[in-house]
């Protein structure tokens, strides 16, 4: 290692934990100053929002960690919802795309229409979902699992194509059987790809969960429109900064997952 | 001596018809066992088609391998490459043992003496205690040795090398260079060696084939008869280093080498002009071209036809071609 420089040393405190940290609690504060400045029901004080927070979440007894009715009837079964329909999708997306991807023909032949399933916004054909799935979970699942698919599956593609010819060159040269070529080193030279996809495809999955709910009236998607209606903008707000908050949560945990798994890339590790 | 690879008749080329190129042109040349080889040749002269053909990486398109007298078809495996590229050729993924420990995978070696066997090349390699890092926290230097010792590490008969020490600096080239050579002797290994570096082939090799201009033919075999303990400054500074190092260097540049290749596509046909500039321009250095348009006499092509070791011919008239060349 070389000599630490200034800049060096400006960018290690700035870019600590503490500092982001300070930096978005300095925010709510900004929130909450601009907010009983200004006065008005639509944009509620940060503390008022976190105190119905608080009340909603946290009524529960402590032997269930405090954690009211609301964790177990709304939040839990919107996660549960979201996160099963993405694991789904990346499971059929990584197989899909390791197919495709290994085929000499079959992009050829499906790379346009994939492209343009891709690239058709999901939440237009939640009305077609209602229509094929009726109103619901069932519905709610085939959108998100729709809308995160592609994604995975053309990341993966990708992956599975780029293998470095002196891999393969190598692989083969030292006697890799045919069995074993996919585990063994299409897959791991795929992966950072592949995580690439997970990743875009977990925030689709949120954003498409409540669409969804607010469609289907269930979960934290009923409790923002019902808030909205019924003008409880404190409670809104809660529940718009929750899925914030559940976002951030998620996208930490696949990226640890994904420093774990790909521990030996050289860059890994530094970004957050 | 028995001997381990037998090249006869190799040819190959990419594409066919009007646009094929010849890369490897009636290649033939045996390798004994236990010897360092190296083929030296100028850059773009189809070296790494060679080694492809015979690691059986692809198929030649003429001529046959056979490694102690089996017939190559596809890869062997008692066959290591070690690429020039170790950076591209080392699994990232894999710590440094287990990619050391990568082909005995495919073997049937017990998983304790799979540890044990790479932690012992890694050694000999001068590597011990780095198993457990990645490739990418290594320096290139290292990193090669990485792959060195993971083609050493299932006792392959023949160890191909291509331009393996093309990518590190000159402190690190002399030690990887006295490195294989040691490694060479202390497992009795078979060694054929593709480089552009005259000096490099001449202080490695026990012999040096001398490869013309795409598409390859030998133009010489010569044997190096250096002694055995050879040492980066006293052996390069040694009289018969130096007139060595000249002669393949002349050689390099005679008229054979830098013609041959194009003569050589021609003598089948009646040579025409056109088809002559074809040649050069399927090549794919500049080079080629000036060179091709220059030698359309027949001349030229019965120069390049009586191919082999006829090394003082070339020697001769290689000053003449250079003086004329810079004319």
């Amino acid at each position: 290692m070389s000599a630490p420089t200034a800049t060096a040393k400006r960018g290690r405190i700035l870019g600590s934990a503490a500092v982001t940290w300070f930096v978005f609690a300095l925010a709510l504060l900004l929130w909450e100053l601009i907010a009983v400045g200004a006065d008005t029901v639509y944009f509620p004080r940060m503390t008022a929002i976190l105190g119905t927070g608080a009340d909603i979440l946290l009524s529960g007894p402590a032997w269930r960690l405090m954690l009211g009715d609301a964790a177990f009837g709304i939040v839990l079964p919107s996660l549960a919802t979201a996160l099963g329909a993405w694991a789904f999708s990346a499971a059929l997306g990584v197989a899909l795309g390791t197919a495709l991807g290994r085929s000499r023909w079959a992009m050829d032949y499906c790379g346009t229409l994939i492209s343009f399933l891709r690239s058709v916004p999901p939440v237009t054909l939640m009305p077609a979902f209602m229509v094929m799935f009726g109103i619901g979970l069932r519905m709610e699942i085939a959108a998100i699992v729709f809308s995160t698919l592609w994604p995975i599956v053309l990341n993966t593609v990708d992956g599975v194509r780029s293998v470095d010819q002196v891999k393969i060159d190598t692989a083969r040269s030292l006697g890799t059987p045919r069995r074993y070529w996919l585990g063994m080193i299409v897959l791991p030279a795929a992966m950072p790809k592949i995580f690439a996809g997970l990743r875009l495809s977990l925030s689709i999955a949120i954003l498409l969960m409540v669409v969804a709910e607010i469609v289907a009236g269930t979960g934290i998607g009923l409790r923002i429109a019902t808030a909205q209606q019924t003008v409880e903008y404190t409670e809104m707000w809660f529940w718009v900064l929750l899925l914030g908050a559940i976002g951030y949560a998620l996208n930490s945990a696949l990226l640890a997952v994904e420093r774990l798994v790909l521990g030996w890339q050289p860059t890994r590790g530094d970004d957050a | 001596m028995s001997t381990m690879l037998e090249v006869s008749g190799l040819t190959h080329q990419y594409g066919r018809g009007e646009r094929a190129h010849v890369a490897v042109r009636d290649l033939t040349f045996t390798v004994e066992s236990g010897q360092l080889a190296c083929i030296v040749g100028p850059s773009g002269c189809g070296k790494s088609t060679l080694l492809r053909c015979i690691s059986g990486l692809i198929p030649a398109t003429g001529g046959s391998v056979r490694l102690h007298g089996d017939e190559v078809s596809g890869v062997p495996d008692d066959l290591a490459v070690v690429f020039q590229d170790y950076s591209r050729s080392l699994f990232p993924w894999l710590t440094v043992a287990k990619n050391v420990e990568f082909p005995l995978r495919w073997q049937k070696v017990s998983k304790a003496d799979r540890k044990r066997r790479a932690e012992e090349v890694l050694e000999s390699v001068g590597l011990s205690g780095v198993g457990k890092k990645y490739p990418w926290q290594l320096s290139g230097g290292m990193q090669q040795r990485v792959s060195i010792a993971r083609a050493l590490v299932s006792r392959p008969a023949l160890l191909l090398m291509d331009e393996p020490f093309a990518s590190v600096d000159a402190q690190t080239r002399g030690e990887l260079e006295d490195l294989t050579r040691r490694v060479q002797r202390d497992l009795g290994s078979t060694i054929l060696l593709v480089t552009h570096d005259i000096d490099e082939s001449v202080y490695l090799a026990d012999r040096v084939l001398v490869l013309s201009k795409s598409p390859a033919a030998i133009v010489a075999d010569l044997d190096i008869d250096l002694p055995d303990d050879r040492d980066q400054i006293t052996t390069r500074e040694s009289e018969q280093f130096v007139s060595l190092r000249g002669e393949v260097a002349r050689l390099l540049q005679s008229p054979q080498v830098q013609r041959t290749g194009e003569a050589d596509t021609t003598d089948a046909a009646s040579e025409s002009e056109s088809e002559a500039s074809d040649a050069g321009a399927t090549a794919d250095e500049a080079g080629d071209a000036a060179g091709a348009r220059a030698d359309t006499g027949p001349h030229a092509a019965t120069e390049a036809d009586s191919d082999g070791p006829t090394g003082t011919d070339g020697t001769a008239e290689a000053s003449d071609e250079t003086a004329t060349a810079r004319s």
